[in-house]
């Protein structure tokens, strides 16, 4: 048995909050388009006020890093977890923030049916999901194959987006009234296109705290 | 044990020493396993490992420190160069000349600084003052302490701090023209400044010299050494890099042990 109980301890502490974290995110994504579908305002508005709650859990998670670094001097793949941790708070904190945004394009938007505007937007909301879901599973479970499974689906996502930018251009050109609509919907579209790439980053970071490398390119 | 492959060329002009099978017996007990690495000139290897896991042991055989011990059986091949100093014609008071040792304890001689440095020169025959004021002034430079001692140079040696007297010792060490320096736990009674001026002083002395250091410190290690090789119950478990051992380990008893899950 290991003579580092505390060590121990703080390290399972660390992978606690970064699993809560995750699931929180993930939490607030579903309860989102799910409250969008029931024109549930009152959720939508509890979800853009929420979204302190998972910058506190960033914070809270820096902190037990930084602590962890400088009393207990983690080494090897002790020193990836840690390391990988600080990272992708850095993009579960940001895939956090563009919840909130899309939380407040939907209440500009009245909730509003999106394949109006998009026939693709329904499938690329379900896609983002099962990618953010897939990162943070890979980075849980430390499986380098479902990272690399996530990397790959990047590229679905970014053809979903210049789908529903092409949908929105001919929807603009023939009915000129909802303008501010199609921008709102456009942004919206952009913000899932965006969650996809902080996904690719978890995925690079789980890899990264298996093999020390990131992108191929050896860091520690 | 296999030869480890540390990614670097395994030619011996690289290598100041090269230890081959290396096997150590006291009386029926085995110490050392089948050790096969090497020191890379100019550079700095840490031995790391719990204690009796044979690191001490191992560093005192590249100066054959352990002839001096009762029983003690050695098998296997040390070259310092290409010669093996386990040898028939190696002459001992030579090979520890060129194979200086550094201990836990400062150990100075009751005698003043200037005496310290000049008593090994003096031993291997050179009397004039001059060469020998040369010696002292170069020694106390290359060991990071002159400017402490300069004025006081007829002082009693015991008069000084534990890292003045650590690194007095390294001058002493360094005054007979070494080519390796070992070093067994050298910091490890020292106050943390005197630490790191003791590190300091190891970046600047593998310039000229090539260093091992049996260390308990992992941070030290990492800090200092450009390899690293890792000893547990007599056997070399590790050898490589100290970014590869400190980072991304080959063997689980490396990373357990680095990580202090055991030892």
């Amino acid at each position: 048995m290991s003579p580092r109980f505390i060590y121990e301890e703080e390290l399972d502490k660390l992978s606690e909050s970064l699993e809560l974290m995750c699931a929180q995110v993930e939490h607030y994504y579903d309860r989102l388009f799910e409250a969008s579908e029931n024109q549930d305002e009152e959720t939508i508005k509890k979800i853009i006020k929420n979204d302190s709650v998972i910058n506190d859990m960033e914070r809270d998670i820096e902190s037990k890093c930084l602590m962890l670094i400088t009393k207990q001097q983690p080494l090897a793949g002790d020193l990836r977890l840690v390391s990988s941790a600080l990272k992708v708070v850095t993009d579960l904190e940001r895939e956090g923030d563009h919840v909130a945004d899309m939380a407040e394009l939907l209440l500009r938007l009245h909730m509003t049916d999106l394949s109006r505007y998009s026939i693709h937007l329904p499938q690329m909301i379900i896609d983002t999901k099962n990618m953010l879901h897939e990162s943070v599973d890979a980075f849980i479970n430390r499986n380098c194959d479902a990272a690399k499974k996530v990397i790959m689906e990047d590229e679905i996502i970014d053809t979903f987006f210049n789908k529903v930018k092409d949908d929105l251009i001919s929807h603009i050109r023939s009915n000129s009234h909802d303008v501010d609509e199609c921008v709102d919907v456009l942004m919206l579209a952009k913000y899932l296109e965006k969650m996809g790439d902080h996904a690719v980053n978890i995925g690079d970071w789980t890899i990264f705290r298996e093999t020390g490398n990131l992108q191929d390119k050896r860091l520690l | 044990m296999k030869y480890f492959d540390t990614g670097k060329s395994e030619k011996m002009n690289e290598n100041k020493m090269l230890i081959k099978d290396l096997d150590l017996y006291y009386g029926d007990n085995q110490a050392l396993k089948k050790i096969s690495m090497h020191l890379k000139k100019n550079a700095i290897t840490a031995f790391i490992g719990p204690s009796g896991c044979g690191k001490s042991t191992f560093l005192k055989t590249l100066n054959r420190m352990n002839d001096l011990i009762k029983g003690v059986r050695i098998e296997g091949n040390v070259f310092l160069d290409d010669k093996d100093i386990y040898g028939e014609d190696i002459d001992t008071t030579l090979l520890r000349k060129k194979v200086g040792m550094v201990f836990q304890q400062p150990n100075p001689f009751p005698m003043s600084v200037y005496d310290n440095v000049a008593y090994g020169p003096r031993i291997h025959g050179i009397k004039n003052k001059e060469k020998l004021d040369e010696i002292v002034e170069k020694s106390l430079c290359d060991a990071a302490i002159w400017d402490e001692v300069k004025d006081r140079l007829k002082k009693s040696a015991l008069s000084f701090s534990g890292g003045q007297q650590q690194r007095l010792c390294i001058a002493r060490t360094l005054a007979v023209e070494p080519d390796v320096l070992l070093m067994d736990e050298p910091t490890s009674a020292l106050d943390p400044i005197s630490t790191l001026k003791i590190e300091d002083l190891m970046e600047n002395l593998k310039k000229k010299y090539t260093v091992a250091i049996v260390t308990h410190n992992m941070q030290q290690a990492t800090r200092i050494s450009d390899f690293t090789a890792f000893f547990l119950l007599g056997e070399l478990i590790e050898f490589g890099t100290t970014d590869d051992i400190f980072t991304k380990p080959q063997n689980k008893k490396t990373e357990d042990y680095i990580t202090g899950r055991f030892g």
